[in-house]
């Protein structure tokens, strides 16, 4: 057929939602130049929440590797931070994407550990491996070993100009993992991706080459996820390996993931908002705060599987980031609810769905 | 002519139990090869080895002269083999178009918009291109069936393993699947089809193979094949749909 034919990328809603994403940035960046000290400071702790969330949805929405050892990648960004500013005596704010880079390089060899794994023993092995680093870093008193270390001179720079090169270099974190995934998944690399998440061995059987795919994805989402440690510290000015290398990270991460929606850009942003807003409105609560959080988070499991968003996407079909391919044939687009062909009878609702799939087919498939 | 698609003593065991016991089946080029069997008489299994899901234990497979029995689903995916499942296996959050386009551009190897074509034509062929925008996820189980199909058509097979791929279909949507496959006939692809619709399977393939208990029970002519006493006996009441 030689019809001419074309991709539509965008939908009315894109068209709107990037550039009103362009203005929040823009806007976003000026508060240095009004904000008070506490509003910039809250604001990094959002926006590296936003880095961090993104990173794990891309590792755990799209390539299936549910990691519960990303914690490892703020230890070490955090530690790379101070190491190449305190020791090597580089700029401290230009070790943020060497942090990113000491992450992914430590992410090979980790991979290479965790990769072995599959499930819920790939999610236990991640951890145990950061608890290692973590273990390893007490071991070595160059690092300053238990009691940690301090980031002197991020510490010397003036007040003002510190917190505001933090908040931005945290605003560049945020937006820049969400470009990241935003273009990696619009590209044909995020093509695999998508169908990975979908299904793996699907995907495998249409020459995706499953394992290549994964390893990319693990090792980008500990670039991005390093530099978030990095930038967090930068903040914090202190680094321990308790609090760097600790499971609460990964615990914020899902978190926010779970309540936004997995595998969906606009999931983890969602996820974030509501989990920072929650923290700013009933910390001083305690133990209820906990209790509340932990209720949300089971509510959404138990009523809306598919996160905040995800629920709220599939009734209403609103992509902020659209990374879909319409076919259109010369000027004609097909449409996105064409009625079903009139001799099917059988309803998609019908069919197995994705978790009782496993157990309806012969007991001969393996899922390698 | 020449054997595009072989296994040679071919075996598959799980746990005590033998699924595949000892099979050699090959296939010619441009050949339509049609396999029954009782339910668990290890079918599905035997594409599951050809397409590398699963390891064979002994034996091995041949694909176009070569060896292929230690390469991984994606390389004998490149090299030109393509299968449907038997419970479709749609990337359900992905449209139609979406799911085609992984096989063309992933499957040949080449970029995204290279393979707009050949995907339009898969879709075509498969008689989906009226919902290629679709969410796959919304498909109805003949649409989800088709899919399957036109995904394998997108990696432009050599050969086309097909698994029950009219099962839980209706009569008229059965005739319509078998005049897309004759289609695929007629352009070269060797097609190996499992199947339990009796009908369907004569109406398109050369030659008939039963199998049981993982070991080949006959061979050869369809209408001899299935009215052989053995696979009389195998069957009995349950295939004559």
């Amino acid at each position: 057929m030689a019809t001419p034919l074309k991709i539509e990328r965008y939908t009315r809603t894109s068209r709107i939602a990037l550039p009103v994403a362009v203005v929040v940035v823009i806007a976003a960046a000026t508060i240095p130049a009004w904000g008070s000290s506490n509003i910039m400071k809250q604001g990094v702790t959002f926006l590296t929440l936003v880095a961090m969330a993104q990173m794990w949805n891309l590792l755990a929405g799209y390539a299936g590797l549910v990691s519960v050892g990303q914690q490892a990648f703020i230890g070490i960004g955090a530690y790379s931070l101070w190491v190449f500013a305190e020791k090597v005596g580089i700029n401290p704010f230009l070790c943020v994407p060497i942090a990113g880079i000491v992450a992914a390089l430590f992410a090979l060899p980790t991979a290479g550990l965790a990769f072995r794994l599959r499930g819920g023993y790939f999610a236990v092995g991640t951890w145990v491996i950061a608890e290692v680093y973590r273990l390893l870093v007490t071991q070595i008193t160059w690092l300053g070993g238990g009691s940690g270390v301090s980031i002197t001179s991020a510490g010397q720079v003036a007040r003002g100009t510190r917190e505001a090169v933090v908040f931005w270099l945290a605003l560049a974190v945020a937006a820049g993992s969400i470009a990241l995934v935003y273009f990696l998944l619009r590209s044909r690399r995020g093509l695999a991706l998508t169908a990975i998440r979908d299904d793996e061995t699907g995907a495998r059987g249409l020459g995706v080459n499953v394992f290549r795919s994964k390893l990319w994805v693990y090792i980008l989402a500990a670039f991005g996820t390093g530099v978030t440690g990095a930038v967090i510290y930068l903040n914090l000015l202190r680094v321990q390996p308790e609090a760097g290398f600790g499971l609460n990270w990964s615990a914020l991460m899902i978190f926010a993931v779970v309540i936004g929606g997995l595998g969906t850009i606009e999931g983890p942003i969602i996820g974030a908002v509501i989990f920072f807003a929650l923290q700013q409105l009933l910390s001083d609560y305690g133990t209820w705060y906990l209790i509340l959080i932990g209720a949300l988070a089971a509510g959404v499991v138990v009523f809306a599987q598919r996160g905040l968003w995800g629920t709220f996407v599939r009734r209403r079909a609103v992509d902020l980031f659209p990374v879909r391919r319409r076919l259109c044939l010369e000027t004609v687009c097909f449409p996105e609810d064409a009625p079903p062909a009139p001799a099917a009878v059988w309803s998609a609702s019908a069919l197995p769905d994705e978790s009782t799939t496993a157990t309806a087919e012969p007991p001969d498939r393996v899922d390698a | 002519m020449t054997v595009i698609l072989s296994a040679e003593h071919l075996t598959k065991s799980y746990g005590g139990v033998r699924v595949v016991d000892d099979l050699s089946v090959s296939l010619l080029e441009g050949e339509a090869l049609g396999v029954v069997g009782p339910n668990g008489a290890g079918k599905t299994t035997l594409i599951n080895l050809f397409t590398g899901i699963v390891h064979t234990d002994e034996g091995k497979v041949v694909f176009a002269g070569q060896d292929v029995s230690r390469r991984t689903p994606d390389q004998r995916c490149h090299a030109g083999m393509a299968r449907t499942y038997q419970i479709p296996k749609p990337f359900e959050g992905m449209t139609v178009f979406e799911n085609v386009l992984v096989g063309g551009t992933y499957g040949r190897g080449q970029s995204e918009k290279a393979s707009h074509e050949i995907c339009v034509r898969a879709l075509h062929r498969a008689s989906l291109l009226p919902q290629a925008n679709v969410l796959a996820e919304s498909l109805s189980l003949l649409e989800r069936k088709r899919l399957e199909l036109a995904r394998a058509l997108a990696t432009e097979p050599k050969v086309l393993l097909l698994d029950e791929i009219a099962g839980g279909l209706t009569e008229q949507e059965v005739l319509s699947l078998v005049e897309t496959i004759k289609q695929l006939r007629t352009e070269g692809i060797s097609i190996i089809w499992i199947e339990h619709i009796v009908h369907a399977l004569l109406a398109v393939v050369d030659r008939l193979m039963a199998i049981d208990f993982g070991r080949l029970i006959a061979e050869g002519d369809p209408k001899t094949v299935i009215n052989s006493p053995q696979v009389r006996d195998v069957y009995m009441g349950s295939l004559m749909v």
